[in-house]
């Protein structure tokens, strides 16, 4: 049962399924990726690897799967005897896929303005920014409801792999010229996430949050 | 802005691209001290880069040293350094890219001359929460070359390097080259006797927005280039956090603004160079009382 992820430190991406490896203590091999400067991701070899060119990507028992959501739906699926990490129940499975399509989806504009703050891709920042803070809005009015009805999650009463794929951009904002200032509801549950036990922080989360 | 006029400035050598990020036949267009420039690359080793304003173009030296493209907009720049690690066979020698940072080119040399901030910044990696302290460094203002160094510094680091399989009291000399550029020499954790150099060489696009190129000459046999990246990488994008929320981003020079402890003499050395060579660009004016 031996898991191999194809990894780079600096990888929003590549760090939810670190954390979700991390919090269901599983171990596995790390396939070190040069992706900045290197471009290994769109390298032909690596293509044969992920059609997409993306990362990450995590092989287990011969299945080699893309999509950091994807990923987490497949370690939460296999490998959390409790279930609460993916719940099957009606209330909450469909909420906790709206939130992972959410994180894969609007939320992806805290990337995009990070990668061009940091790394130099040429985008539309205003852009980025206009639509990153929009997908923060949501996320922090959910967020805010949440506490109004006494939970900290973003679905039911556990974390689940919706607050694991949400955590890594709205946290890493900053290194895209994104504040936490207006988003108060986001910074009391990052707050709580980061106090999970196994949790592990990566480059560009601050302390502070 | 507009370009600087700032002499000390313009007399640097700066980088405008790393090698490799354009490819051969392509262009890029970037800034250095609020100047546009057009960077191509005109073959496999060679570049032209000139400055540009309006549809005129002003042709502007070159050279590609450190695995990065270097230029200058002043008549009588002050020379590249010279780093004689690059030249030794073994060296794993390899740039980061660059990555950018809002702030000024001044808080990024001071950040890397800065061992107080390893415990915290760079915890279970550079430094130990419980080892925190800077023992006691000398700095030397080394005129024959007219640059800044730091020696006898040592720290406890818990993961010096890519190479590290334990704890380590490292040693570290720093040696600022200009006010632009930065380097350290570490102790190889596998060879006592050797030195790893890791440099900063900074591109002012504008007085507060730099990118910063990381080249690296490593004695490592073992760790593939993009474990060394990754760890670099990691290591300066913990950094940038902190950077980018330093107020005022623009450098105080005058000695009352900000208070130092015994750990920044480095920085003070640096500080009190700067003032000497009389530099503007990215210097916080001292406001009237």
């Amino acid at each position: 049962m031996a898991i191999r992820l194809y990894d780079y430190s600096l990888s929003g991406s590549c760090y939810k399924v670190r954390l979700m490896l991390g919090f269901l203590g599983l171990e596995y091999e790390r396939v070190q990726m040069n992706f900045y400067p290197g471009r290994q991701h769109r390298s032909p070899e690596f293509r044969e690897i992920n059609p997409l060119g993306q990362i990450p990507v995590l092989e287990e028992d011969g299945l080699r799967l893309r999509d950091a959501q994807a990923i987490l739906c497949h370690l939460a699926n296999s490998h959390d005897a409790s279930g609460e990490w993916l719940p099957r129940d009606a209330e909450r499975f469909g909420p906790v896929m709206m939130w992972l399509m959410f994180a894969g989806g609007e939320l992806m504009a805290a990337s995009a303005a990070r990668l061009h703050d940091a790394l130099g891709y040429e985008l539309d920042i205003e852009e980025a920014r206009r639509k990153a803070r929009a997908a923060f809005r949501v996320l922090d009015d959910h967020l805010t409801a949440r506490e109004i009805a006494g939970a900290r999650w973003i679905v039911g009463d556990t974390p689940t792999i919706a607050d694991v794929a949400c955590f890594p951009y709205v946290a890493l904002a900053g290194d895209g010229g994104l504040g936490h200032e207006e988003y108060p509801a986001l910074r009391n549950w990052m707050r709580d996430f980061r106090r999970l036990p196994r949790f592990r922080a990566m480059s560009g989360i601050p302390e502070f949050i | 802005m507009t370009v600087t006029t700032d002499p000390v400035a313009l007399n640097q050598w700066v980088p405008c691209a790393w090698d490799g990020q354009i490819p051969v036949g392509g262009s890029l267009d970037t800034m250095i001290f609020g100047q546009p420039i057009h960077v191509q690359r005109t073959g496999e080793d060679s570049y032209r880069v000139a400055a540009v304003d309006g549809t005129t173009e002003r042709e502007l030296p070159v050279q590609v040293r450190y695995t990065c493209v270097f230029t200058t907009l002043g008549d009588t720049p002050r020379p590249l350094p010279e780093i004689a690690e690059f030249d030794e066979a073994d060296r794993r020698i390899t740039g980061c890219g660059n990555v950018g940072v809002n702030t000024s080119p001044y808080r990024l040399v001071e950040n890397f001359l800065d061992m107080a901030h390893f415990a915290f910044i760079h915890t279970d990696v550079l430094g130990a929460l419980d080892q925190t302290e800077v023992l006691a460094y000398r700095t030397e203002h080394r005129k024959e070359v007219d640059e800044i160094w730091a020696i006898d510094c040592t720290f406890y680091q818990p993961a010096a390097s890519k190479a590290a399989t334990g704890g380590q009291l490292t040693r570290y000399v720093y040696r600022v080259m200009s006010p632009f550029s930065v380097m350290l020499y570490k102790n190889v954790v596998t060879d006592p006797s050797r030195n790893d150099a890791i440099c900063v060489f900074i591109q002012p696009k504008r007085e507060t927005e730099c990118l910063a190129y990381m080249p690296m000459a490593i004695v490592d046999e073992v760790s593939t280039v993009g474990d060394l990246i990754d760890f670099q990488q990691s290591i300066f994008l913990q950094d940038r956090v902190i950077l980018e929320n330093q107020r005022p981003a623009l450098l105080p020079l005058d000695p009352t603004s900000e208070l130092p402890t015994r750990a920044d003499a480095s920085s003070i050395a640096y500080r009190r160079w700067l003032k000497a060579m009389d530099i503007r660009f990215g210097i916080l004016e001292k406001q009237a009382a």
